[in-house]
């Protein structure tokens, strides 16, 4: 049996990531270990999912190093994302939980139970045999929520999941993930609504222009922001 | 089957020497189909998923060759197979066997062609759930391939519509006999040069027939599958 | 989901396959490579299955014309040719893949024109007729294709005294094809062409075509057939090759030649030499 491996701590050491000359990401030194949710917080085109990629390992850093528990490969063994917009496979809903357990190695006498499991933990108990395209928006994301959790993860990464769904299914989603951080699941989620960001945060990484420009614990975010940025940005105002 | 007989005549005969020439037809344009899928679409599909240099290349001839005439593979064909050629002991030439194999490296780089295209869409669409869930390469093109089946269907049909309608190749490698290697199309060349053109009119349209009916039940399970699974 | 589509695949596989193995002959057969006269004017379509019946051995027919029935022949992929051009068979021969050649029947060959006969050639002799057609450039269609019956139109010609490679125009055009693809084109045309009365007569697009020049002597049209060398190719089955030269030229295979008729008439004149 090998010891199993952490993800955790993921350590951004001088990351930077460009496109061609566009600097997306720059002079990133974060470490991201257990605990409370982790809300990653800024305006549109400020590098939230590129840092939530970069974490997952989905995209390469153009310099720096990236580190998961102090291993530098990037097999995502026991961390998952899950997008705004999931895909859906074309088959049924525990069809496609079925799947990412396969893909997670899980043996295949002990799937069924899993699935019957995780659909419960999601609500989706009823819709089990459901094609999965037909499920509607929070019902997807609730599944892709089914999916990351297949896979035992201890780091969860979502970015933003309920930006485009109504507020009765953004509850849904948003309970499930409570239930994971409670589990011990560190979470780290990107995030446009506020009002979400005070129910689930534990600390916020307010992110502008493609640098971290605050992190600290959620209260003190919301009632005393260090910068005049984060001030603004929390008035509403557009920050340029 | 009998002079000046209309096409008609033969059918609600139950001309068994109709119904030969139907069932040949089917059974070498399916299973051409069949084997050229087999080969053709795990080779799009790699295609597709995989970098190398003269990818490019690759993927320009290769549609390039869904363009092949058919009576051009028949002669390659003949010329393999022919008793002077490199596979003359296998003594292939003028069988059915021989049509299967000119009609399945026609039908191959349609499918691979097609076949590519779907995936490579596909894989854009699926990228990053796919590398999010840790799935190896073998797993990410069968997983591609099933999710994208109703678009191959689509591309399995129009290599069973190539392959039912083309005479070139069928003829040269099966010899038109009578009775063995006598396919629709060869049977309308035939009626053709008889001066019987209202025979081999009739048998054209049961030809389009059959086609439209297979298209037809293909298009009905696609109906009742997407209902299963979305 | 994808076992059940895979048993279905399977399935179909299995039905093809089974479909092809039925077509493929596992009772004795032969390979005869012929013209597109003898299969086109049903002379095999009679004479074959009377032929099984005997015998026991199917008979493969591929109709191409002469000259490729012999290059079939020549790659080996034939056991017995059965073709119209005498002196095309004699090289054959001579180039050591035939056996011996023996001579079977005959038919004769015809001159088809338009009705409306431009070129005013109606009941003259054959060699006339055809200098009268290059005098006055008529549309004429050859079948340029090494045939038995494009063999004997050239040989015609050059009887005629013509020099087509000289005198060839826009009004002789050569179409690479079988006889009754020269016959649909000649139609369309309004040209004439040289054709062998068998697959005329069983022609049934003749439209505005019919006969202006026939029972010339230097019309007569020979069939000759050969089993193919089996020093040269061993594969060749030779015993049902043999079997069916041999049914060919016997009392037999010469009287159910004769026997064969469209509309009452007799296509074939069996001439085999007796005792042979």
């Amino acid at each position: 049996m090998r010891a199993p491996s952490s993800e955790l701590p993921v350590v951004l050491e001088n990351v930077s990531l460009r496109s061609g000359p566009t600097p997306i990401l720059e002079d990133l030194n974060q470490t991201i270990a257990h605990g409370a949710p982790t809300l990653i917080v800024g305006p549109n085109g400020a590098g939230k999912t590129s840092l939530l990629r970069l974490c997952m390992g989905l995209t390469a850093p153009s310099s720096g190093r990236i580190t998961w528990g102090g291993r530098t490969d990037r097999a995502p063994l026991r961390r998952a994302i899950v997008f705004q917009r999931p895909v859906m496979l074309r088959r049924s809903a525990s069809a496609n939980i079925a799947y990412a357990l396969a893909q997670a190695d899980v043996p295949r006498k002990a799937r069924a139970a899993r699935i019957a499991e995780l659909l419960d933990r999601v609500g989706l108990a009823e819709l089990a045999h459901r094609p999965a395209r037909h499920l509607s928006s929070g019902e997807q994301q609730r599944l892709a929520l089914a999916r990351a959790l297949a896979r035992n993860p201890e780091l969860l990464l979502l970015d933003e999941p309920t930006a485009s769904l109504d507020p009765a299914a953004t509850r849904g989603v948003e309970e499930i993930i409570a239930a994971a951080a409670q589990s011990g699941i560190k979470v780290v989620m990107a995030s446009h609504d506020l009002g979400q960001v005070r129910r689930l945060a534990g600390e916020v990484i307010f992110l502008l222009r493609g640098r971290v420009h605050e992190r600290e614990m959620a209260h003190a975010f919301f009632d005393s922001p260090a910068t005049a940025e984060a001030a603004s940005f929390l008035r509403g105002d557009l920050v340029i | 089957m009998p002079d000046h007989a209309s096409a008609l005549d033969l059918i609600l005969s139950g001309d068994a020497a109709l119904y030969a020439i139907v069932r040949l037809s089917l059974a070498v344009s399916l299973s051409a189909v069949a084997l050229a899928a087999a080969i053709g679409m795990p080779l799009g599909a790699w295609l597709a998923l995989t970098h190398f240099p003269g990818r490019q290349v690759a993927v320009v001839l290769l549609n390039a060759m869904m363009g092949l005439p058919p009576v051009v593979v028949g002669l390659a064909v003949y010329l393999l197979l022919s008793r002077s050629g490199p596979l003359g002991p296998m003594g292939l030439l003028f069988t059915p066997t021989a049509m299967v194999i000119a009609q399945t490296i026609l039908i191959a780089p349609i499918l691979a062609a097609l076949t590519r295209q779907t995936v490579e869409d596909l894989w854009s669409e699926y990228r990053d759930e796919l590398t999010g869930m840790h799935v190896g390469p073998l797993s990410r093109m069968m997983t591609l391939l099933w999710d994208a089946r109703f678009s191959l269907l689509t591309a399995l049909l129009a290599g069973f519509g190539r392959a039912a309608a083309e005479v070139g190749a069928v003829m040269i490698v099966g010899g038109n006999i009578n009775g063995f290697t006598r396919t629709m199309t060869t049977a309308i060349a035939l009626e053709t040069s008889k001066g019987d053109l209202p025979l081999a009119m009739g048998l054209g349209l049961i030809l389009v027939a059959i086609v439209i009916a297979i298209n037809a039940a293909v298009w009905g399970t696609r109906v009742w599958s997407e209902r299963q699974a979305g | 989901m994808t076992s059940r589509l895979g048993s279905f695949v399977l399935a179909s596989l299995l039905l093809a396959g089974a479909n092809l193995a039925y077509a493929a002959d596992t009772d004795r057969s032969i390979v005869v490579a012929s013209t597109t006269s003898t299969q086109d004017s049903g002379l095999f379509g009679y004479l074959l299955p009377i032929f099984k019946q005997q015998t026991g051995i199917t008979v493969m027919v591929i109709a191409q014309g002469t000259g490729q029935a012999l290059d079939t022949a020549r790659r080996g992929d034939a056991d017995v040719v059965f073709v119209h051009a005498k002196s095309q068979e004699e090289k054959f021969l001579a180039e050591g893949y035939g056996v011996k050649r023996y001579d079977v029947m005959y038919n004769d060959l015809v001159l088809i024109g338009p009705k409306s006969d431009a070129a005013g050639v109606k009941g003259k002799d054959i060699e006339t007729a055809l200098r009268t057609i290059q005098a006055k450039a008529a549309p004429f269609v050859s079948r340029g294709d090494r045939s038995g019956t494009h063999t004997a139109e050239l040989a015609l010609w050059k009887q005629s005294g013509i020099d087509l490679a000289g005198s060839k125009g826009p009004w002789y055009r050569e179409i690479g094809q079988g006889m009754g693809a020269a016959l649909n084109t000649a139609n369309a045309m309004g040209a004439y062409v040289l054709s062998d009365r068998g697959t005329w007569i069983s022609f049934q697009n003749k439209g505005d075509l019919e006969i202006v020049v026939e029972g010339d002597k230097r019309l007569f049209n020979q069939y000759g057939v050969m089993l193919v060398n089996p020093e040269k190719y061993p594969h060749v089955k030779k015993e049902d090759g043999q079997a069916f030269v041999d049914w060919l030229i016997s009392r037999d295979g010469q009287a159910t030649i004769a026997n064969y008729k469209i509309n009452g008439q007799q296509l074939f004149f069996p001439n085999a030499e007796k005792g042979s």
